[in-house]
């Protein structure tokens, strides 16, 4: 189930005076299981990409392959792939329209023509999987709070059973616990279902946490792809583009400053702490 | 998809038509309809073309985008013509089977759709070269007059440019919707009438809901900022006449004077 994209451009406004180039380039191999980060700057070009990804948009130059088929080839079954390829968009919660959060999950896997049975059975696991309690399940989904409605949106997709999971900015004006709630309910799904599940962002605060590869943009061209402590080595370009690694990055290279003989490769803080006791353990 | 619709499009460029006041491009524009209707022969028609290829080749624009205009119109022209052409009674040019063309009807269907050609055109020359503010701050100074009526006429400039800004707004977030149902394996395009119409349902709610909420905000926004509507409200930009206002009002005098007097012209041997 993987998707090649190879040399892909995308420019918007074709023939007229403001066309933009919104994708330079881009190849990039995404194979069964991985959990990526797709980090760019407002305007990088990271939700052009992913909308190439289940076809939304064709590509002005270059080609798509999932699983070695061209997806713009005419015969290619386009609504299929869609259901193998789910993207929830940003703000997902603005496009629930159904009487009850139920019907709204089933909207998907209705669209794929499967029996009524197959359809139920797997709205209630959806909204299972992104933990929403059943006395939510008749309620109307304007009625409930932020996170709950874009766990809803979420389960919607997670409904057609896709093999890769985009998420575009899954987080975006939630709180703190609602962040949280929400990027751990991600991560628990790749880990039991083993779903590829690419997480589009800009903060490197975010997926550094959970992500196994990290693909930076920068206007519309991929500027690094590699492991999250490969990455975050550039911390001084990253901040250039108007990024930035996480936190513990800059503790640890000052640190380091300092004569402190630490390893500035660890990404989250638990490793950090482990990092730092290491060392007094061994100085002491 | 939906990005094709030229009305209200603004094209910036740095133009004498584009720096006129919006009050003098609003009253050209209704003289210039009216001109066409009041003309009756091919000398006035010509006096119309010149008047507005010179507006258009002073406002800077590329022509393509003046013809852009035109593809809504294209059915209205062809039924106009068609039914000007075989139903005017008249003096038999050529007939057949059942449907005959007069002259009469020739001349009518011709200069009919010309009449509608240019009266697109001509507004896309206002549309095009004044932004949809200016145009509604014009509008509004040109219905002041009604206010004695107790037309609230701030209120409804108010209204209109409020409509117009959001017009881009609601069609990103129609596109916006539209794709992440479309991800969802929602088809707009198969299936008949009945099929088509009930694959909207996904669209427009929440296309309808998002309306009401950025109405809602903007309304609090508004509030927010003691907006009590037109009574005392002054402008930072207010709309003043200038010298090049002056002229174009002249011009447009000049313009209206020949028109009519083209009516008494005679010419003999043209049948038009």
């Amino acid at each position: 189930m993987s998707l090649i994209l190879d040399h892909v451009n995308y420019i918007y406004g074709g023939d007229t005076e403001l066309a933009v180039h919104a994708l330079r380039d881009v190849n990039l191999k995404i194979p069964d299981g991985q959990f990526i980060g797709l980090i760019g700057h407002t305007g990088s070009g990271k939700s052009t990409l992913v909308q190439h990804l289940n076809g939304l948009i064709k590509p002005t130059g270059g080609a798509i392959y999932f699983n070695g088929e061209d997806i713009h080839e005419d015969d290619f079954d386009k609504k299929k792939l869609r259901s193998k390829v789910g993207l929830v968009f940003q703000y997902p919660e603005h496009q629930l329209f159904e009487i009850d959060v139920f019907s709204d999950v089933c909207f998907g896997p209705k669209n794929l023509g499967l029996s009524r049975k197959e359809v139920e059975l797997r709205a209630y696991e959806a909204l299972k999987q992104v933990g929403l309690e059943d006395e939510f399940f008749y309620q109307s989904p304007f009625d409930l709070s932020g996170g709950q409605k874009r766990r809803v949106a979420i389960a919607g997709v997670l409904a057609m059973k896709p093999d890769i999971l985009i998420l575009d900015e899954p987080t975006a004006g939630l709180d703190p616990k609602g962040r949280d709630e929400i990027l751990d309910r991600i991560a628990m799904l790749h880990k039991t279902m083993g779903i590829t599940v690419i997480l589009v962002s800009h903060s490197m605060e975010d997926v550094a946490k959970y992500v196994e590869r990290i693909i930076v943009m920068n206007k519309g061209r991929v500027l690094y792809d590699d492991m999250p402590k490969e990455v975050f080595k550039h911390y001084k370009e990253l901040e250039q583009i108007g990024l930035a690694a996480p936190q513990v990055t800059y503790i640890m290279q000052a640190l380091k400053a300092r004569g402190l003989p630490v390893n500035t490769e660890v990404t989250t803080i638990p490793e950090a702490r482990d990092e730092i006791l290491r060392i007094y353990g061994k100085h002491a | 998809m939906l990005r094709d619709i030229t009305l209200g499009q603004y094209y910036q460029a740095d133009s004498v038509i584009h720096k006129l006041d919006p009050r003098v491009k609003l009253i050209a524009t209704i003289t210039f309809i009216i001109s066409l209707f009041v003309v009756k022969n091919a000398f006035g028609y010509i006096i119309a073309a010149l008047f507005l290829l010179s507006a258009i080749k002073l406002s800077k624009v590329p022509f393509r985008f003046m013809v852009k205009g035109m593809k809504t119109i294209i059915f209205l022209l062809l039924i106009t013509v068609i039914f000007n052409l075989f139903l005017t009674p008249g003096e038999a040019l050529v007939s057949v089977w059942k449907l005959t063309i007069t002259k009469e009807g020739l001349k009518s269907a011709v200069f009919m759709a010309i009449r509608l050609t240019f009266l697109i055109i001509g507004s896309s020359v206002m549309t095009l070269t004044t932004t949809p503010n200016n145009l509604t701050d014009g509008m509004e100074r040109l219905m002041g007059p009604l206010k004695i009526f107790k037309v609230p006429v701030h209120e409804v400039a108010m209204m209109m440019s409020i409509a117009l800004r959001f017009i881009p707004v609601l069609l990103e977030e129609t596109d916006k919707i539209m794709k992440a149902q479309i991800a969802r394996g929602a088809d707009f395009e198969s299936g008949n009438l009945i099929k088509k119409a009930k694959s909207l349902v996904p669209l427009l709610v929440p296309l309808f809901i998002s309306a009401f909420r950025r109405a809602n905000d903007l309304a609090m926004a508004m509030e927010a900022r003691c907006y009590r509507g037109g009574d005392h409200r002054t402008k930072m930009k207010p709309l003043i006449y200038k010298k090049r206002d002056a002229f174009a009002y002249f011009v447009l005098l000049c313009y209206l004077a020949i028109c009519i007097g083209a009516n008494l012209l005679v010419i003999p041997g043209v049948i038009l």
